[in-house]
């Protein structure tokens, strides 16, 4: 039944959700400089307030500020559409994640999570593979030969990477039995069902894959500072490069917390409430990515292709008929 | 029905918040056009021909091997999620399923098309 006081209370969660998430992309970035920073025995940016928090807040502004500019070559319409073709799947993702265990208001059992679609995961995968699109457009549609390459090659890469990231995830629904985000963190109550100790194997490459699929690096070959400029949004300026931005940021952040769902036990947790534990296990598996990014180099277009087709699709492969045999027999 | 709804407030909000930062934005950044500011960027010079140049065609055929396989996931997605109600049918007829498709990966490995050049 859809009632006023359903509405009523999914928009606030909707903007409760969107607020936290773009605070959350922008204090990516700091903690991103940040850690980066002292990875490489740096400070990091600490001018702007406290410790640099204010930072994010600075870059914000500078950005709202500058010219928008549109080349002369570029295909105007689709052109300023790319970016918010990158930006809003991104965001979408975010729905059907479980961030709290469900509560009661007012008499009212409110659910802490969007939309307990139950169809959860193939939502994710379906929502996510959209953000491509963004990409290629933005590489087609800016008219310049560098933005052109990135944009292509983001595509092949992250098309390759699609099809292991989505089989390391079955074998998780082999075991789990459904597709809903609510369900598979109530399967995960007790600290060893965590599905990262019973798929070590899918958690593994899954988190290889998502790192190829949101275009960080060690796998950031469609930005490849030293070969193609900016790769896909070498022309793009202003509040429209940070559209570009922001999603990539919120699209690590979305897999930061679909990992914790789905391997990481969700909101479960001893002691504090669900959400903070669903907070902080987002947060260290962001530090895991800029971790990452601080310490390993960027590998070669060539290796990537390898890696993806050669050793994680089989793998994947591999993982979904093993965990079939072992749960069936 | 209710959660599809959610997601269209979703998104609706999400569209909404874009197109009030890009409304903000106009109202407050400079726009100061000219010729050499609109060039497209190559390293300062001016653009040698066309900016849609040809590319690898390999990067075609990658597409198709991806359609290939991505349907193979597609299939996977449902019988995974009902395994427990499949009898042991289900499992050797899917493991058959993955070997063809093992065959097929195999195949295209030898004929060098997973080579990157």
């Amino acid at each position: 039944m859809i009632t006023t006081g359903f509405i009523i209370a999914s928009a606030i969660k909707v903007i409760v959700v969107v607020v936290a998430v773009l605070t959350g992309c922008a204090y990516a970035t700091w903690l991103e400089r940040k850690l980066v920073g002292h990875i490489q025995h740096r400070i990091g940016p600490n001018l702007a307030g406290p410790f640099g928090l204010l930072q994010p807040i600075a870059d914000a502004i500078k950005l709202a500020f500058k010219e928008d500019i549109v080349p002369e070559r570029a295909e105007r319409v689709t052109y300023a559409l790319a970016p918010i073709v990158a930006f809003i799947p991104a965001m979408l993702s975010f729905a059907v994640i479980p961030f709290g265990d469900t509560i009661t208001i007012m008499g009212q059992q409110i659910d802490m999570v969007i939309s307990d679609l139950n169809i959860g995961i193939l939502y994710i995968f379906a929502i996510t593979s959209l953000g491509v699109y963004g990409i290629v457009l933005a590489g087609w549609s800016s008219g310049s030969k560098y933005s052109l390459l990135g944009g292509i090659r983001s595509s092949a890469q992250m098309i390759s990477y699609e099809i292991a990231y989505g089989l390391s995830i079955i074998g998780v629904l082999i075991i789990a039995q459904t597709l809903s985000m609510k369900e598979l963190v109530a399967q995960q109550a007790n600290f060893f069902d965590w599905f990262i100790f019973r798929q070590p194997l899918g958690f593994v490459l899954f988190v290889i894959c998502a790192i190829a699929e949101t275009n960080r690096s060690p796998f950031d070959m469609p930005e490849a500072e030293s070969e193609l400029v900016g790769g896909y949004h070498t022309e793009y300026s202003s509040l429209r490069f940070a559209m570009f931005f922001i999603g990539e940021y919120a699209n690590m952040i979305t897999v930061a917390a679909v990992v914790t769902t789905i391997f990481l036990g969700g909101w479960q947790g001893p002691l504090l409430p669900p959400v903070v534990w669903f907070c902080i296990k987002v947060f260290l598996f962001m530090a895991f990515y800029v971790w990452i990014r601080g310490t390993l180099p960027r590998v070669r277009y060539d290796q990537l292709m390898n890696l993806g087709w050669k050793v994680l699709f089989p793998l994947a492969l591999l993982n979904v008929v093993v965990t079939a045999l072992i749960y069936r027999l | 029905m209710d959660q599809y709804l959610s997601v269209l407030i979703f998104l609706l909000v999400g569209v909404g918040i874009v197109l009030f930062t890009f409304f903000i934005a106009r109202l407050i950044r400079p726009h100061n056009p000219y010729k050499e500011k609109n060039q497209t960027y190559e390293c300062a010079e001016a653009p040698v021909g066309n900016s849609w140049v040809k590319f690898n065609n390999h990067f075609y055929i990658f597409a198709l091997i991806f359609v290939v396989f991505d349907v193979e996931a597609v299939f996977l997605f449902p019988w995974a999620v009902a395994f427990g109600q499949l009898g042991l049918f289900a499992l050797v007829e899917m493991i058959i399923f993955i070997a063809i498709l093992v065959f097929g990966l195999y195949y295209a490995w030898k004929k060098g098309v997973l080579k990157w050049v």
